[in-house]
């Protein structure tokens, strides 16, 4: 590859690190959001009048956000040709697998969300429910092949590099399946799938605090604030341990990006937990050591050693105040979700058969409010942690990030657009999720007839067109 | 057939695909972009939704699939073809993301200047999209695209000869023909008779101006493209005369109205000329550059491929003709059916 200037590596990375922080809370919702309408839908089907309002809304929802998931996503695949030319050209064969079978589980979940969408009154009702399980079922098969490149990339497996007599370097022995299942996809994946349940049921249950907020306290209010949560609490409870899984796992395999979680400068026995703290020329400031914690957390037991920053050169080193940082944030925010789920089913619990209601204190409100936005950053901090932690390698120990990058100039311009692009795309989807919500409540309608014309007659505020397309 | 053209013709039956389906998506958003202004345009665009709405998210993902299949199949052939097509590949990039938004946004339109706002983002980038995609396929059918080996392409010439502006207008054009033929196909079903003959016009004069810048074209890619001339009169040759016959058959079937046997000719025309282009490159995956064989993945990932296919034909595809039924059925052609407690 031709050599490339810092700052255009930087652009390249900028644009991918905002196309995929972008498009990861996207895609959550087009995993764990078909499962939350499931719920309420198949309720609905039941009897439950409140719950089938519900999944009418939520699924008009989500064909807002899954066609925005859907181009977005579009554009990553895009980008890693754009922005990677030398990771894909040299290792395409090697992780393509996985990227072929996600491409079967976007076919599976694009067709049947058209059939979903559109089968409203005119499938058979369960035939109709059931068109939810397959999109569900994508998004296990679509998050595990995705994660799998990126666990890929972390430990990288499934093939041999040999140095011919001149130097240069040949992949051979390709074998795609133990590319796939490299050593950290069972720990990223559980990790990420969860992460996606306990994104978009804070967030739906956030919109629903919001709601009781403001005083809209009916029963589809309650019933949607309840399932969201209580499919969020369940991630918040599995999630700390299948993290700490991960992070003894990294201990074994990508010890250096766990030094930098851990702010390890060193190698040592009775390695303490450091909470904050931020590394200036070498040296710790700020932090908060708990003696042996982290030892005992990254190895099983207090003495054994946990390698620091300087195990290797200070060119292959991560920066550590990022993906410290990130970490931290991650588990603060994880821990006090955890907290927060037990602590409302908790209080349900004590509070039945008295008068008492946690969903009309306020205070609950205002922190279920947080917990929305807060699982989005918990998300993104996660992601950077295990995406910096990486650097500089792209593909650890074997491949740089700056060896990968494209040649091309005027990285900076398509950065750019892409900013403002993204930018009015996210600003747009917010607020025609509002609109769309408050006609809900304004007319009690569930079709929102779209005004493909003016005013049939006399400039009244009458629909044009009162046979509408549904959704 | 060596493993590794197959796995090139199974990626290239995901270009045929989606110039069909995607194809008349983006055609549709090209009419509704022509619809007219609000007061009359408004039935119309009507009807572009209803047809292109269950089923373009379903369409779009084509695209992935043939990016797919060739970066893992063809990895320096991918690295090369969007390395030096940056520029093109970043505008159907764009327009994707606009279009694919903008469509679903003016489905939630509260307000008619909302809508046409979003309107507006959605059929623009559908008359980009294709463009830049058609300049993309001229551009490798015309050998400007080369294996990189350390060395800078050309960002601005490689995409902008003449078989890539020939390519970026019969790319409009075939998918406006495909598109009004589909939604002439579709009002009819849906017991519109003005709209479908309205449509149906349109793909009449569609359909005549492909075949006559198909005619005219033919003189800028003799000279631009040797390769690709020498197998489009080659090999490629009974591709282009079925293209042509199946093309005739679809503007007779029109003039008479019958929107639904139009509708299979334009298809069939679409699909020869796409595989009559890959028949004439073929062995090239990079015309005059690289044989599929020269840039081809490890083995063990293209028999992995196979199976993906395989994985493929028994889940995608069963679902994907379950949605074509569906949406072919004539409760499903018409506006929203009303049960009774749906509020």
């Amino acid at each position: 590859m031709v050599a490339v200037s810092a700052s255009q590596l930087l652009a390249a990375r900028d644009q991918m690190a905002l196309s995929l922080g972008f498009h990861i809370v996207l895609s959550c919702f087009g995993v764990a959001f078909p499962t939350l309408i499931y719920i309420v839908h198949r309720r609905g089907l039941r009897g439950d009048s409140d719950a089938l309002l519900l999944a009418k809304r939520w699924s008009k929802v989500a064909a807002v956000l899954f066609a925005v998931g859907a181009v977005s996503g579009t554009v990553l695949s895009f980008e890693m040709g754009l922005l990677w030319p030398g990771l894909m050209s040299r290792f395409g064969d090697v992780v393509g697998l996985p990227f072929a079978l996600e491409g079967i589980a976007f076919f599976v979940e694009a067709i049947f969300i058209g059939i979903y969408l559109y089968g409203w009154n005119r499938l058979p009702p369960k035939v109709h429910l059931r068109t939810l399980v397959p999109m569900m079922a994508a998004g296990v098969v679509g998050t595990f092949c995705v994660v799998a490149v990126n666990a890929w990339m972390n430990s990288p497996s499934g093939f041999r590099l040999v140095t011919s007599a001149d130097g240069t370097q040949r992949i051979t022995d390709v074998q795609p399946l133990t590319a796939m299942f490299n050593n950290a996809v069972w720990t990223e994946f559980s990790h990420m799938f969860v992460a996606a349940y306990m994104v978009v049921g804070f967030v739906v249950a956030a919109v629903y605090a919001g709601g009781m907020l403001k005083g809209r306290r009916d029963r589809a209010h309650r019933l949607g604030f309840t399932v969201a949560f209580a499919v969020a609490s369940v991630g918040a409870l599995v999630q700390p341990l299948i993290g700490h899984i991960a992070g003894m796992r990294l201990a074994e395999h990508q010890p250096i990006k766990l030094a930098a979680m851990e702010l390890a400068t060193t190698t040592e026995h009775n390695a303490p937990l450091r909470i904050g703290g931020i590394l200036i020329d070498g040296t710790v400031r700020a932090a908060i050591d708990i003696p042996g914690v982290s030892s005992l957390l990254a190895r099983g037991w207090f003495n054994r050693p946990v390698p620091g920053l300087d195990q290797v050169p200070k060119a292959d080193q991560p920066p550590a105040n990022v993906v410290h940082n990130s970490f931290q944030i991650m588990v603060g925010i994880g821990t006090a979700l955890v907290l927060f789920s037990l602590w409302f089913w908790w209080r349900r619990r004590r509070n039945r058969g008295t008068d008492r209601d946690l969903l009309t204190s306020r205070r609950f409100l205002r922190l279920a409010l947080l917990a929305g936005p807060l699982a989005v950053v918990a998300l993104e901090s996660g992601w950077t942690t295990t995406e910096v932690g990486r650097q500089p390698w792209i593909v650890q120990g074997v491949l740089r990030v700056k060896d990968a990058v494209t040649p091309n100039g005027g990285i900076w311009i398509s950065f750019t657009v892409t900013a403002i692009v993204y930018a009015g795309l996210a600003t747009i989807t917010y607020r025609v999720l509002r609109s769309m919500s408050r006609r809900w409540r304004e007319h009690g309608e569930i079709d929102l007839p779209t005004p493909y014309g003016p005013p049939s007659t006399g400039g009244s505020n009458e629909v044009p067109n009162q046979r509408e397309v549904p959704v | 057939m060596s493993l590794a053209a197959l796995c090139a013709a199974l990626m290239f039956f995901g270009v045929v695909a989606y110039a069909i389906f995607a194809g008349a998506d983006f055609g549709s958003g090209v009419w509704d972009l022509l619809a007219g202004d609000a007061a009359s345009g408004g039935a119309r665009r009507r009807q572009i939704d209803r047809s292109i709405g269950p089923v373009w998210e379903a369409n779009h993902v084509w695209l992935i699939y043939v990016l797919v299949f060739m970066w893992t199949a063809l990895p320096r052939a991918f690295a090369a073809m969007i390395t030096t097509l940056f520029v093109p590949w970043l505008f159907v990039g764009l327009g994707i993301v606009l279009r694919g938004s903008g469509f679903a946004f003016r489905k939630f339109a509260e307000t008619l200047s909302q809508a046409r706002f979003y309107g507006a983002a959605f059929a623009a980038s559908s008359l980009i999209t294709p463009f830049f995609l058609g300049m993309i396929a001229g551009a490798i059918a015309s050998g400007r695209v080369e294996l990189l080996d350390g060395r800078h392409p050309d960002l601005l010439t490689s995409w902008t000869g003449p078989t890539s502006w020939v390519g970026g207008v019969l790319a409009v054009l075939t998918c406006s023909f495909l598109a009004a033929t589909f939604l002439a196909a579709d009002s009819h079903r849906a017991g519109d008779r003005d709209m479908a003959n309205y449509f149906g016009r349109r793909a009449l004069v569609s359909g005549l101006l492909s075949g006559a810048v198909a005619m005219i074209a033919i003189a800028p890619i003799e000279s631009d493209a040797d390769t690709l001339a020498g197998g489009l009169q080659g090999k490629a040759a009974p591709f282009v005369a079925i293209s042509a016959v199946a093309g005739l058959f679809a503007l007779w079937r029109l003039r008479a109205r019958r929107y639904a046997r139009a509708r299979v000719g334009a298809v069939i025309a679409v699909a020869a000329v796409v595989i009559g282009w890959g028949v004439a490159q073929y062995p090239d995956i990079l015309v005059d550059h690289a044989e599929i064989s020269d840039v081809a993945g490890a083995r063990s990932t293209l028999y992995g491929l196979l199976i993906v296919f395989a994985i493929a034909a028994v889940t995608a595809v069963p679902a994907m003709a379950w949605l074509f039924l569906l949406v072919n059925r004539r409760d499903w052609a018409d506006d929203a059916p009303r049960a009774p407690s749906a509020g």
